[in-house]
């Protein structure tokens, strides 16, 4: 009876907490069974040719996403342009260059920047980041305009507006990994390269070239976050469903259209065809984060041990 | 003359290293100032008294919205923290099983998972079978967004608490029950506590999950299964009216958000600094 | 630190479950174009039964329509009528009733122009087609002579969202010009051409438009009163051009009023007589024969016999059109079939 007792408790506890684990995975798998449910319409009459044409016309029942995809995959992927420089340029500065007593403030400071809500950086890009790019808009030479990135009326809202927000909320996401990668590669690496008598850019560079994995992992990770920002992105980007090359011109993304047209879709394929861009937002974010996080742990979990000294890491890491 | 060259790309690099410092925290001192300024002026004691005006009346404030946040952020958290922490333990304690790898896999998904398909979910389980819209369904949407980084942060730090500690628990004839949830979890709380509030602080100003879930109310409920106005989506409204009264409020409101997500974030960081002398000291 | 928050939690907890019952509340969504009349309304009647709270969320007339189908609102609103297949979608007989008449006018912004423009149907189915793309062009010159217009660019301002705002609008300019049918069509959401902005809601388009210089869009009358947007004056089917007025509106609905169809779905676009304002529409509740809930139900037709009567006279402050004495009667008469017992 009493030697029993351990091990009836022990199945207890392993099932006890066990169904919170199989929960958690429940909860994934629900969101991924009930996106499919309920874009099926859309999946069956459409198929391949909902992401390869562009008329998206609820009047008539005609749905193309083409237009999403492109100006999300573009507002992304000019916003890592714009980010990725910077932010591991902050990694290198605050685990390379900071003296110690600077180091925290500057990471403190830098995560702010992931602290502060999507909602917040859209009003702000309404009343303060538009303006600013309507007057860049306006005196961008007649030359430079006739060009087709540049090509469109200055309004403001529009694709470099958007992108220009996405990076300011990537920052925070891609450097603090990138940092956390730097913090793995061990001492003796640069140490042997300063010792060869390299420069400070030749011993660091050695360092992400040796991180190389984590680091594009870290870039992907800011690539998904991108993807799937919807308040400041729908607040700024004109919400216009075509595809341009135009900095300057009004476009839409997959995440602004399901938040502006969501709630209003009235016949099932609208709807269908609204949840289909979700179910594809989703596919495409689980992708690049298996992928990012395929890199990054390629390198061996970085820095364990450091990870105790901020606590607050860890989510903000993995978020 | 080869070296000076090096020598000069390398600082040339390094400069543009701490450049890009700067260049990351003017937008963030750009963004602050202007929540703080606009913010300020528009703020008064009645934005937290009062409810939300008709347009062209003066005065009204966000106290519903800044009531109802609070509502479904815990909601959300009433959801998330108990089974978040106890798929921790389960990751955690059961470390290389093939569960505990899928409550990993799982959890590192549902943190990438755009918010915005979280509202769609929470619509289609919370919002259409009850035919309402309701605080419920945007707590389960923010809960659910909370829930991975409540997982995560309980496995990795029950992870850190030293083996000793467990084993001495076994030792002295406590079941595996009894060690983890007396010695092991108690040791691990600070921590887990710490990343509870940074996910709070992260769902807290969460907009797009609850446009669809939540709604909004222009009158003050508590009641759950009503919809319930939040200072997010008010927020969002008052932006994008064109009226200069509600981009006011819309400051002030965007103000009292930041200011909480930022208190939020500020005592997690706190009470890291302070487990860490502890654990030194 | 740990009992705060678990305090904090139990707080929440305890109120929610405590509070649970105040009073009788009825949500509503639906069209942004009555948003500022139906708010007033609400507050008004508030203030007269304050155990009735009605909660409006102008989310759009599509977005209104939509939730009522899928009874998640317990009533909607909207400017453009269901169409027969949404009707049919609907879990149950919906019904329609006019509540107001408001007008959709020319929002614009131009940088230097302080005059009022004058604007025929054709011209603004061209400009929203985006066949007129600068504002110095010879079709809005030869309209508004002395008026100084600038080579700017014109920008096209339009509805992100399903709108009943969009269908009056699109209905008066596809009754004038074809083309605009055929390419754009007529409906709470269409296909716009490429390189127009678009809004959410009423107030997103006149916030565009104010903030954009060059912009033109359309919103409802008040929301271009109450922002202070330039608005113009638009041809009607007499050839007169007409400024949107209370009294414009009314004189447009005048000549439907006469012939009301018994579900009250009209269109009052492009009416005739000399002073009758082009795109007018009526605004619709929208609430179903056999509501779910018999209580709210009952204060919802209420409410709806307090605004055909009592409320008519807080629209005009606002901009909007008071409902001919006869198509109020009609309603009245209507409202009984509404099954609240």
């Amino acid at each position: 009876m009493i030697g029993s007792r351990p091990r009836s408790d022990d199945w207890l506890f392993r099932v006890g907490t066990g169904i919170f684990a199989v929960l958690v995975i429940g909860v994934v798998s629900a969101i991924a069974l009930e996106l499919y449910r309920e874009s099926r319409l859309s999946l069956h009459e459409f198929g391949w040719r909902f992401w390869q044409t562009d008329v998206w016309d609820p009047v008539a029942g005609e749905f193309g996403a083409r237009p999403f995809i492109w100006g999300t995959l573009y507002s992304s992927v000019l916003a890592l342009l714009i980010a990725t420089p910077i932010a591991l340029g902050i990694a290198v500065c605050i685990s390379e260059l900071a003296p110690r007593p600077l180091q925290r403030p500057l990471v403190f400071l830098t995560e702010l920047l992931a602290a502060i809500p999507s909602i917040v950086y859209g009003l702000w890009g309404i009343f303060v980041l538009v303006p600013l790019v309507r007057q860049l808009e306006v005196h961008t030479p007649d030359w430079l305009r006739a060009l087709p990135l540049f090509k469109g009326p200055p309004v403001g809202v529009g694709m470099l507006s958007a992108a220009i927000i996405l990076s300011i909320m990537v920052i925070p996401f891609t450097s603090s990994i990138a940092r956390e990668v730097l913090r793995a590669v061990p001492q003796s690496q640069r140490e042997g390269a300063y010792a060869l008598g390299a420069t400070r850019w030749e011993a660091i560079r050695m360092a992400l070239f040796y991180a190389r994995t984590g680091i594009i992992g870290a870039v992907m990770l800011g690539f998904g976050r991108a993807l799937g920002e919807t308040m400041a992105v729908t607040m700024v980007i004109g919400n216009t469903p075509q595809i341009s090359l135009s900095l300057f011109a009004p476009q839409y993304t997959m995440a602004a259209v399901i938040a502006n047209e969501f709630a209003e879709a009235a016949a099932d394929l609208y709807l269908h065809a609204l949840v289909e861009i979700g179910l594809v937002l989703f596919v495409i974010t689980l992708v690049i984060n298996v992928i990012s996080r395929a890199f990054i742990w390629s390198l061996g979990r970085p820095a364990r041990a450091r990870r105790t000294r901020t606590a607050a890491a860890p989510a903000l890491e993995s978020a | 003359m080869r070296d000076l060259r090096r020598r000069l790309v390398s600082h040339v690099i390094m400069m543009l290293c701490v450049l890009s410092v700067a260049l990351a925290l003017i937008p963030l001192a750009l963004v602050l100032f202007y929540v703080v300024s606009r913010g300020i002026s528009s703020l008064s004691w009645t934005f937290f008294t009062r409810m939300p005006a008709p347009v062209g009346e003066p005065g009204g404030g966000m106290a519903n919205a800044i009531v109802g946040s609070l509502l479904v952020t815990g909601i959300g958290a009433l959801f998330a923290i108990p089974v978040g922490v106890l798929a921790g333990i389960y990751a955690a304690e059961h470390r290389g099983t093939r569960l505990a790898s899928a409550v990993r896999f799982a959890a590192d998904t549902l943190n990438g998972v755009p918010s915005i398909v979280i509202g769609v979910f929470a619509y289609s389980v919370a919002v259409l079978p009850f035919q309402r819209f309701s605080a419920v369904a945007g707590g389960l949407a923010l809960g659910i967004m909370m829930l991975p980084l409540v997982t995560r942060t309980a496995e990795e730090l029950l992870l850190l608490v030293p083996a000793s500690l467990r084993e001495g628990a076994l030792a002295l004839g406590a079941t595996r029950a009894r060690a983890v949830f007396t010695v092991v979890v108690p040791a691990a709380l600070p921590g887990i506590l710490t990343g509870v509030l940074l996910a709070l602080a992260r769902v807290a100003g969460e907009t797009a999950p609850l446009l669809f879930t939540a709604f909004n109310n222009r009158f003050f409920t508590t009641d759950v299964r009503q919809p319930v106005s939040t200072l997010t989506v008010q927020i969002y409204t008052y932006a994008i009216s064109p009226y200069e009264d509600w981009h006011r409020q819309a400051w002030a409101g965007a103000l009292v958000l930041v200011a909480l997500v930022l208190t939020c974030s500020l005592l997690a960081r706190v009470v890291t600094a302070r487990m860490e002398r502890m654990r030194v000291g | 630190m740990k009992r705060t928050i678990l305090v904090g939690i139990a707080t929440a907890a305890l109120a929610a479950v405590t509070l649970a019952a105040q009073g009788l509340q009825i949500n509503g969504a639906g069209a942004t174009f009555p948003a500022p009349l139906y708010t007033k309304w609400f507050a008004e009647y508030n203030r007269l039964h304050a155990d009735v709270r009605v909660n409006y969320q102008p989310v759009g007339s599509g977005a209104g329509i939509q939730q009522m189908i899928k009874k998640t609102v317990f009533f909607g609103a909207s400017d453009a009528p269901m169409t027969p297949e949404q009707l049919q979608s609907a879990p149950g007989r919906i019904l329609h009733f006019p509540t107001v008449l408001g007008a959709v006018v020319p929002v614009y912004n131009v940088p230097g122009v302080a005059q009022e423009l004058k604007f025929t149907g054709d011209l603004l189915s061209n400009i929203f087609l985006t066949k007129i793309t600068k504002w110095n062009d010879p079709q809005i010159a030869k309209l508004n002579p002395g008026v100084n217009l600038p080579a700017a660019d014109i920008t096209v301002v339009h509805r992100s969202d399903g709108s009943g705002t969009t269908y009056i609008w699109c209905d008066f300019l596809a009754k004038v010009s074809p083309e605009y049918k055929k390419t754009v069509g007529v409906a709470t959401s269409v296909k716009w051409p490429a390189n127009t902005i678009g809004g959410k809601g009423n107030e997103g388009v006149a916030g565009l438009v104010s903030q954009t210089p060059g912009a033109i869009g359309y919103v409802e009358l008040i929301y271009a009163l109450q922002t202070k947007i330039a608005y113009g004056a638009v041809q009607n089917s007499s050839g007169k051009f007409v400024k949107a007025t209370p009294e414009s509106v009314t004189a447009a609905a005048s000549a439907a009023a006469a012939q009301m169809p018994a579900d009250f779905r009209v269109s009052i676009t492009n009416p005739p007589g000399d002073a009758a304002y082009p795109a007018s529409s009526f605004t619709w509740l929208l609430l179903y024969e056999d509501p779910p809930d018999k209580k709210q139900g009952k204060a919802v037709v209420d409410f709806v016999k307090w605004a055909l009567t009592d409320g008519q006279k807080f629209a005009p402050d606002l901009g909007y059109a008071p409902l001919p004495k006869s198509v109020v009667d009609l309603e009245l008469k209507a409202l009984a079939r509404i099954k609240v017992q």
